[in-house]
């Protein structure tokens, strides 16, 4: 288990360092580029070649990437030139990062906790209305655009009905205290409730359209593993030895059943930063997303950048955990 | 009519009351838009304590589907169960499923083929033994694991003890066969089911297997249902045989009389499948021709009509009835030999 983790490790800041290449390059080969945005209006011909000279621009591309990278590892990401005008990029990263995770964690927690139960419904009940309409209803999950969901919801539950806050993460004005920088967590740590229940007020909307995607993909894969494993010869197997149903269902179907769940969940989490970016607009919640959307319309490249690379990282870290858990469920890929 | 009780060996007749006594079983299958199947076509027999029962035919006879049925483990919808299957004065057909999870791994165990795809992948084979004995001996997990090396020690698995943490994968197909037989046995059942538990493995594992299969039931005094596609198998196993074609049975003997005397064409053609040691080498074995594709309904002929070469007119016009008792007969309008 203990080479696995490293191995695994090991591939994972292999697959990092490929991705920080690639966000590079990318980054640079987008239209406009830093110097038209920090130039604007007053461009010229000579004054670009000199912020070019500047700034290392006129550097081949591997020079470039190399000096990058001595830069990143003492931390040095540059500079916010819109988002926060003059703070350092990789602090609005770390700014924003407490409200996101919030935000996904909340996300994946109501998707997980939707999708795998009516998945297995679902399945058990393979054909029955109760299928049918669960099948329907993660159709309709992945078929409405998050950023329509998302707006629809705004529309009724906090504009009509004035059910749920419109905008924002906590009431302005409210004294709260900062622990963590994740609200809800906050309240509960220092005991100021009401300014918890407040910020989760503030996530429920943009918590439950950011979940619509990765609950409508965990509910259709619980249930299309759950009815292979219900075929399964173990399964039988289980029944013939008389065990009741609820270890049979357990221990010998949910247990194999996971597995091809668990691997989801880790690529849905992609998925969580991609809709983030959407959700978080429409609510103007500030988080990760808000910021990425904020810094690819102005133009911010430093924090363009910091942003992509760590959404990278996290999803490749993500995955790392994601991979454990698979082993520790799997001891065929363990015991390897 | 009674030519069929003339074979000379007549097993277990009379010896004591069935264990297992299934009568007129039969199982339709009721798919969305197609007709009705009939897998399961009124299938009796019956087992004695102790003895081996064969169940024998080609592949899609109904050997499984009625093993299944006994055991109440048929999918759950889309199939029609009849008839009965007395077991221990019991009706395991009527039995409501909670009574027949107690009788399961208990009372009747069964093997199945494949031991890979018939073991938890993910459960370490000591928990997959332990299970049982923990769901029908209220043991702790802790007092069953040493019983559970008992087991594997006793179906040969060596190092008992270091295969308790092993999982599937870690354990060669032989060894999950034993695994599997140990997991059976593990509360001492009265009747032992064993879908064709050698087909998936090399032929000399197949051998070490029957073996075992053999020196357990004799000495546990367990009754067996040995389910095979393989006349040979039966022949060093069973006292009594019974051929099931097209989901009837069809022949049914002793091990020797139906080996000496079969009367049944198809019994004849699957013991000329048979490779045999004595054989004069270039002779070909000749397996039946034709296919079950072939079947005609047994409503109004002999399902096997199309491909016997025994035939006459009223084969594809009647169905033949069953000539014989619970102990020996056939179910053929022109059979082969009785000359005994
Ligand atoms: N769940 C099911 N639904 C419909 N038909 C079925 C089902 N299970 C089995 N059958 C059919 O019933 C027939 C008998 O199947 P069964 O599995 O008992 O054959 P078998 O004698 O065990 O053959 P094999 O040697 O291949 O295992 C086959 O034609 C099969 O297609
Ligand atoms: S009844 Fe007729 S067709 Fe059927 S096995 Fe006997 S001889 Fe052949
Ligand atoms: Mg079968």
């Amino acid at each position: 288990m203990l080479r696995f983790v490293v191995r695994r490790i090991l591939q994972m800041c292999l697959v990092a360092f490929v991705l920080s290449m690639l966000i590079f390059v990318w980054l640079r080969s987008l239209p406009g580029g830093p110097v038209s945005a920090i130039l604007g209006e007053r461009q010229t011909p000579a004054r670009r070649a000199a912020l070019e000279a500047a700034l290392g621009l006129d550097q081949p591309l591997h020079v470039q990437y190399l000096r990058f990278l001595e830069r990143a590892s003492q931390g040095k990401f540059g500079v916010s030139t819109k988002v926060l005008p003059g703070e350092d990029a990789l602090q609005v990263f770390l700014d924003r990062l407490p409200a996101t995770v919030e935000l996904s964690l909340l996300a994946l927690f109501l998707a997980i906790a939707l999708g795998i139960p009516l998945g297995y419904m679902a399945a058990r009940r393979h054909g029955s209305a109760v299928d049918t309409g669960a099948v329907i209803f993660s159709l309709v999950g992945v078929a409405v655009p998050v950023f329509f969901l998302a707006f629809l919801l705004k529309y009724f539950f906090a504009v009509e009905w004035n059910l749920l806050p419109v905008s924002g993460r906590q009431t302005t004005g409210l004294d709260a205290t900062r622990v963590t920088g994740m609200f809800v967590l906050d309240g509960i740590l220092t005991r100021e409730w009401d300014a918890s229940w407040d910020a989760f007020k503030h996530l429920i909307l943009p918590a439950v359209a950011l979940a619509s995607i990765p609950f409508a993909v965990i509910f259709r894969i619980t249930r299309a593993s759950v009815l292979d494993v219900l075929d399964e010869d173990y399964v039988r197997t289980a029944e013939a030895k008389g065990l009741t149903a609820r270890v049979v269902r357990g221990r010998h179907v949910l247990r194999n059943a996971m597995l091809p769940v668990v691997t989801t969940i880790g690529l849905q989490v992609g998925g969580l930063l991609a809709g983030a970016v959407l959700t978080e607009s429409v609510f103007s919640y500030r988080g990760i997303g808000d910021a990425l959307a904020t810094a690819f319309r102005e133009k911010d490249y430093a924090v363009l950048q910091v942003l992509i690379l760590m959404g990278a990282v996290i999803f490749v870290l993500v995955n790392l955990l994601v991979d454990i858990a698979y082993a520790l469920i799997d001891p065929r890929i363990r015991t390897r | 009519m009674t030519q069929a009780t003339q074979h000379s060996s007549r097993p277990g007749a009379g010896s004591s009351e069935p264990l297992l006594s299934v009568r007129d079983l039969r199982v339709t299958f009721q798919r969305q838009g197609e007709e009705e199947f009939h897998a399961v076509d009124g299938v009796s027999f019956d087992v004695r304590p102790g003895q081996t029962v064969g169940l024998v035919g080609e592949s899609g006879c109904g050997k499984s589907v009625t093993s299944l049925a006994i055991m109440g483990l048929l999918p759950g919808r889309g199939n029609r169960v009849s008839g009965s299957a007395i077991f221990d004065g019991e009706d395991l057909l009527t039995l409501s499923p909670s009574a027949m999870r107690d009788r399961r791994g208990s009372e009747i165990a069964m093997i199945f083929q494949d031991p890979l795809s018939s073991l938890n992948p993910v459960i370490s084979i000591g928990r997959q033994v332990t299970e049982v004995m923990e769901r029908h001996q209220g043991l702790s997990r802790k007092q069953a694991t040493p019983k559970a090396a008992d087991l594997l020690e006793r179906v040969g698995i060596p190092d008992p003890k270091a295969r308790l943490l092993n999982y599937p994968h870690q354990l060669s197909g032989g060894m999950r066969q034993r695994a599997l037989i140990a997991m059976a046995l593990a509360c001492n059942p009265r009747l032992l089911i064993a879908d064709e538990p050698t087909t998936a493995l090399d032929v000399t594992i197949q051998a070490q297997i029957l073996a075992l299969l053999k020196e357990l039931v004799v000495d546990t005094g367990t009754a067996l249902v040995m389910i095979t596609h393989d006349l040979g198998v039966v022949a060093g196993l069973c006292d009594e045989v019974n051929v099931l074609y097209g989901g009837k049975v069809v022949e049914r003997g002793g091990r020797h009389g139906l080996f000496r005397d079969p009367r049944h064409p198809y019994t004849v053609g699957l013991l000329n499948s048979i490779p045999r040691l004595d054989a004069a080498r270039g002779d070909k074995l000749s397996p039946v021709p034709g296919s079950v594709a072939d079947n005609l309904p047994w409503t109004a002929a002999c399902a096997f009509a199309p491909r016997c070469s025994n035939a006459i007119d009223p084969c594809t016009a009647e169905t033949p009835q069953w000539e014989g008792d619970q102990v020996v007969g056939f179910r053929c309008f022109n059979p082969m030999g009785g000359t005994r």
